[in-house]
């Protein structure tokens, strides 16, 4: 009864038999062991497990692994890359935008998005963006900082290399 | 003594990197080898006789290894109480067996009637489906006023009236009475303090393993308090020897007190581990969490506060019925007390204060500490009273507040204030508070605004609150006389390796709080040396002797008090060692900035040579051994108590009744502070909790017991959007009794926020003439627009 899948997940092909009622989130933490992607309701309420789908941001708790077939994933494990943080990573560590961190992957996932569409997002704009995902430690103040400076550093490295060619 | 400037400064936590890229290990990320999975079969129903329980063929389905019922646990012990409270006339408080898993009746929704363990939690789930369980239902009841009335349904048989006790705090009730018959005004609220639960985002999980090598049990566990669970679980539950068993508290995705508790399937687990010789992982699925983590709150209460005719307090009168659900939980009979009804002395010089207690059970999830536990309550009576008063009085509300303050004292040139609810106040400066609280606001401005809001057909209101908490749980001696059954110490071990880098070991958990971070700094800033050359090691009992771990603010009150012994233990035998090395006397040596000095002389020695020479020592003296590594255990002497200033500014929409919360200013005293980033972010997350039950949350029952909004569509948490920015103030009161001059600042935003919210709409209200004199939490826009069709 198990299903063969292919996914790509931080850049890396990975072929498995699943079960068809897997769901995508336990495929990735306990298949492929990548657990900073967290379940904090099943019902894609929280936003815990928030990853990037073929670059959208995607609930992954109420998603089946079998969907995910030849989809391309993106984890918070593979945000960073050649060991440097994103600027979101870096962000929420400069405006103490986590505590326990445990909505933090899903959070800076779905920040990332917005950012992606959305380069200057006003404060509303956050927190409309994030909505759908649940913080009880920070009261989510610093979280909206956070996610305000993360695009502030995105567009000034944008700008950098014009005023370096200036 | 800072030695260099890392005390005070908002240093980023060295804990988050881990975070941020996904790579912190909570204990649902630990997979163990021949991990087996375990599922439960739970009541439907929340009062119910099990008539039988059938697992034949359950037991036959693919995967399953093993089903336990409650029969298989009749010689097992209950989870215990930890606080004693005894009735008015003496007699200890009644406290039913709480079982691992229930064989007779079941209790509350949620019960635990089977545990199903299988080779993946797939095949537990199924098999748990095929456990046949016949039950009869029973009336049940379900709020604590109605469940000691006569005939109400019984939760345990062997207590009459669901009474678990009765208590009484404060003045003689003569006096109070005779001092209210003299006030001028008498102001009295009957009111709610609606149930509420903690939604940690990271559910509860455990993972137990037995090696019969070693006859040696694991547990991971997403626990505030490691030590306490094993201590409770090994000596009053499952009576197996306590060096035998290894509690870990891993990465903890947030608490709030939920994760304080010892709870029955953290036992059940372990017991199970050896029963089956394989390691068993349970994870609580979410509504799992909204039926089985300890709630909050949950009093009915009527309170009468009298005033004479210049509106200074005469006399408080206290009722409450307090819900603690089924069972007792771990610290449950302490919350509506000991952590409540001493706390009625607020900021104000009342002289008569009495406060009447009975704690109740019902057909409900336990109740035990949420953040704040106790002191959100008393606050909420407190605060609420005094805007309410002031309103019906036609004063303003700050300055009936300043009319009613206890004066600054400082603890050291001032006594420290002697309540009339058995807890002496270490320090405080209560005007101060409120004297930025209004500066920061524009108090004068806003009032303006209201009155043009008005003009305008808008309804807008400014709500106050001035609270005051104990925290540093706690001194020993006094919890001790009050009822709880083990002292409320904390152990701190500093350990220098030879190198000069240090492991600090704390009893203490983090699980949010930032201790990587903030004890760092202490040890860092009191050695003079280098933030990144110290480690702080905590949640692991094989690592760290003994803790009580982190609730009621205690961690750098306790904890951090814990350290400084140690550090003070590790200078003074570094002294010796530099007397040593420089041919000079112990006592002419003095220690700054890292440097060990010959008073006077230039001659010095670095830390770090001083830890290198105390591990490899070829010429000593025979007096000094070697090593640098301390431990040390705290007791403080008194609570601390911090205190502050929350003021809410609302608009009310008079078409829908939607309240808008426009502004939160909040000034705070925590005492000193070792780093303000993380005391800002404690304070804001605590606020939005508070912010939370004022205006969105609150657990629903229906008359049959069923917790009608146990999931994340249905139980309101406060969203991103819901939110403004805060203001934020502090002021600086150093408690005077522990070393480090801190107070604790983790629940003061959730004790200070909710009645300055609902005083604000309720301000608002007035403003538009609808005098109502309560509304119950959470303010939903229903609720608020009932209100605006009363004008009084």
């Amino acid at each position: 009864m198990n299903t063969s899948i292919h996914v790509t997940v931080n850049g890396v092909q990975y072929s498995h038999m699943v079960e068809p009622r897997l769901l995508l989130v336990n495929y990735l933490r306990d298949v492929l062991r990548l657990t900073g992607t967290h379940v904090g309701c099943d019902t894609s309420s929280c936003g815990a497990c928030t990853i990037h789908l073929n670059g959208k941001a995607t609930k992954c708790c109420t998603i089946l692994a079998v969907q995910a077939d030849g989809c391309e994933i993106t984890t918070i494990e593979g945000l960073s890359h050649n060991g440097e943080l994103h600027p979101l990573q870096e962000a929420f560590n400069e405006c103490h935008g986590l505590q326990c961190g445990f909505c933090t992957p899903g959070m800076i996932m779905t920040a990332a998005d917005l950012l992606q569409h959305n380069s200057q997002p006003s404060e509303t704009d956050i927190r409309h963006a994030l909505e759908g995902n649940f913080c009880r430690c920070t009261g989510y103040h610093n979280i909206v900082k956070s996610v305000q400076y993360a695009a502030e550093k995105i567009s000034e490295s944008a700008v950098a290399p014009a005023e370096v060619k200036a | 003594m800072s030695t260099n400037g890392l005390i005070g400064r908002a240093v980023k936590r060295v804990e988050d990197k881990r975070f941020t890229t996904g790579h912190g290990n909570y204990t649902d990320d630990i997979i163990l080898p021949q991990q087996t999975y375990a599922v439960f079969v739970r009541s439907q129903y929340a009062h119910a006789k099990i008539i039988s329980v059938d697992t034949s063929a359950a037991k036959e389905m693919p995967g399953v290894i093993a089903i336990f019922t409650g029969a298989d646990l009749a010689e097992v012990n209950g989870v215990p109480c930890g606080w004693q409270v005894n009735f008015k006339n003496g007699d200890t408080m009644k406290e039913p067996k709480h079982p691992l898993l229930v064989a007779d009746k079941a209790r509350h929704a949620g019960d635990a009637i089977a545990i199903v363990i299988a080779e993946t939690k797939e095949q537990a789930t199924d098999a748990a489906e095929a456990v046949m369980v016949e039950m009869e239902e029973l009336p049940c009841v379900i709020d604590a006023a109605k469940a000691v009335q006569p005939g109400a349904p019984l939760v345990h048989d062997d207590v009459p009236d669901n009474k678990s006790f009765d208590w009484v705090l404060g003045n003689p009730i003569d006096e109070v009475n005779e001092a209210m018959s003299r006030a001028a005004h008498v102001t009295t609220l009957d009111f709610v303090n609606q149930r509420l639960v903690p939604n940690a985002i990271e559910p509860r999980s455990y993972n137990s393993s037995y090696d019969p090598a070693s006859e040696k049990y694991t547990l991971y566990t997403s626990s505030q308090n490691p030590h306490l669970i094993r201590l409770l679980m090994c000596a009053f539950v499952l009576g197996i020897p306590e060096h035998k068993v290894r509690v870990v508290s891993p990465d903890v995705g947030g608490g709030f007190g939920s994760k304080i508790f010892h709870y029955t399937e953290e036992a059940l687990l372990t017991w199970c581990s050896k029963k089956i010789g394989r390691p068993v992982k349970w994870t609580s699925e979410r509504s799992e969490s909204f039926l089985l983590d300890a709630h909050g709150r949950d009093h009915v209460t009527k309170a009468e506060m009298g005033f004479d005719a210049e509106g200074k307090i005469l006399a408080l009168r206290v009722k409450t019925y307090a819900n603690l659900g089924a069972y007792l939980s771990t610290f449950s009979s302490c919350v509506p007390t000991y952590l409540h009804g001493t706390l009625l002395q607020g900021l104000y010089t009342t002289p008569k204060i009495n406060v009447d207690v009975t704690a109740v059970f019902t057909h409900t999830t336990p109740v035990d500490a949420y953040r704040g536990a106790g002191r959100p309550e008393a606050t909420y009576l407190l605060e609420r009273l005094l805007d309410l008063a002031a309103h019906e009085m036609n004063v303003d509300p700050a300055e009936l507040r300043f009319k009613n303050f206890i004066p600054p004292f400082d603890g050291v040139q001032q006594p420290g204030y002697q309540t009339q609810v058995a807890l002496q106040y270490d320090s405080g400066n209560y005007e101060g508070v409120l004297k930025k609280g209004l500066d920061m606001l524009g108090y004068a401005d806003v009032r303006r605004q209201q009155q043009e809001a008005a003009g305008n057909g808008k309804l807008l209101g400014v709500g106050f609150s001035t609270y005051i908490e104990a925290c540093g749980i706690a001194p020993s001696a006094i919890v001790g006389a009050l009822g709880c059954r083990a002292g409320l110490f904390e152990s701190g071990q500093v350990r220098v390796q030879p190198t000069g880098k240090v492991s600090v070991y704390t009893g203490a958990h983090s699980h949010g709080q930032g201790h990587e971070t903030t004890f760092a700094q202490v040890v860092a800033d009191k050695l003079g040396i280098n933030l990144e050359d110290v480690e702080v090691v905590h949640g692991d009992s094989e690592a760290v002797a003994f803790g009580m771990g982190t609730y009621g603010s205690r961690s750098l009150a306790v904890g951090g008090s814990a350290i400084i012994k140690s550090i003070d233990k590790i200078i003074e035998k570094g002294k010796k060692i530099a007397a040593h090395k420089l041919e000079a006397s112990a006592d002419d040596i003095e220690f700054a900035s890292g440097r060990f000095t010959v008073k006077g002389t230039d001659k010095s020695v670095g830390f770090g040579e001083i830890a290198l020479t105390a591990y490899v020592p070829h010429v000593y003296p025979k007096d000094l051994e070697p090593g640098l590594d301390f431990s040390s255990f705290y007791d403080p002497t008194n609570f601390t108590y911090p205190f502050g200033c929350h003021i809410a500014v609302v608009e009310v929409d008079k078409e829908t009744g939607k309240v808008e919360l426009k502004r939160f200013v909040a000034v705070d005293d925590v005492g000193n502070v070792i780093n303000p980033m993380i005391v800002e972010g404690q304070i804001h997350g605590g606020l939005v909790q508070g912010i939370g039950q004022a205006l969105f949350e609150g657990a629903e029952y229906d008359e049959n017991g069923q917790l009608t909004n146990a999931s994340y569509m249905d139980y309101c948490l406060p969203r991103a959007d819901d939110l403004p920015m805060f203001e934020t103030g502090s002021q600086v009161t150093p408690c005077p009794h522990n070393p480090l001059g801190v107070k604790g600042a983790g629940e003061a935003g959730t004790i200070g926020a909710a009645p300055a919210i609902v005083n604000a709409v309720i301000d608002a209200l007035w403003s538009g003439g609808h005098k109502v004199k309560d509304l119950r939490m959470p303010l939903t826009s229903e609720r608020v627009w009932h209100a605006l069709q009363e004008v009084i």
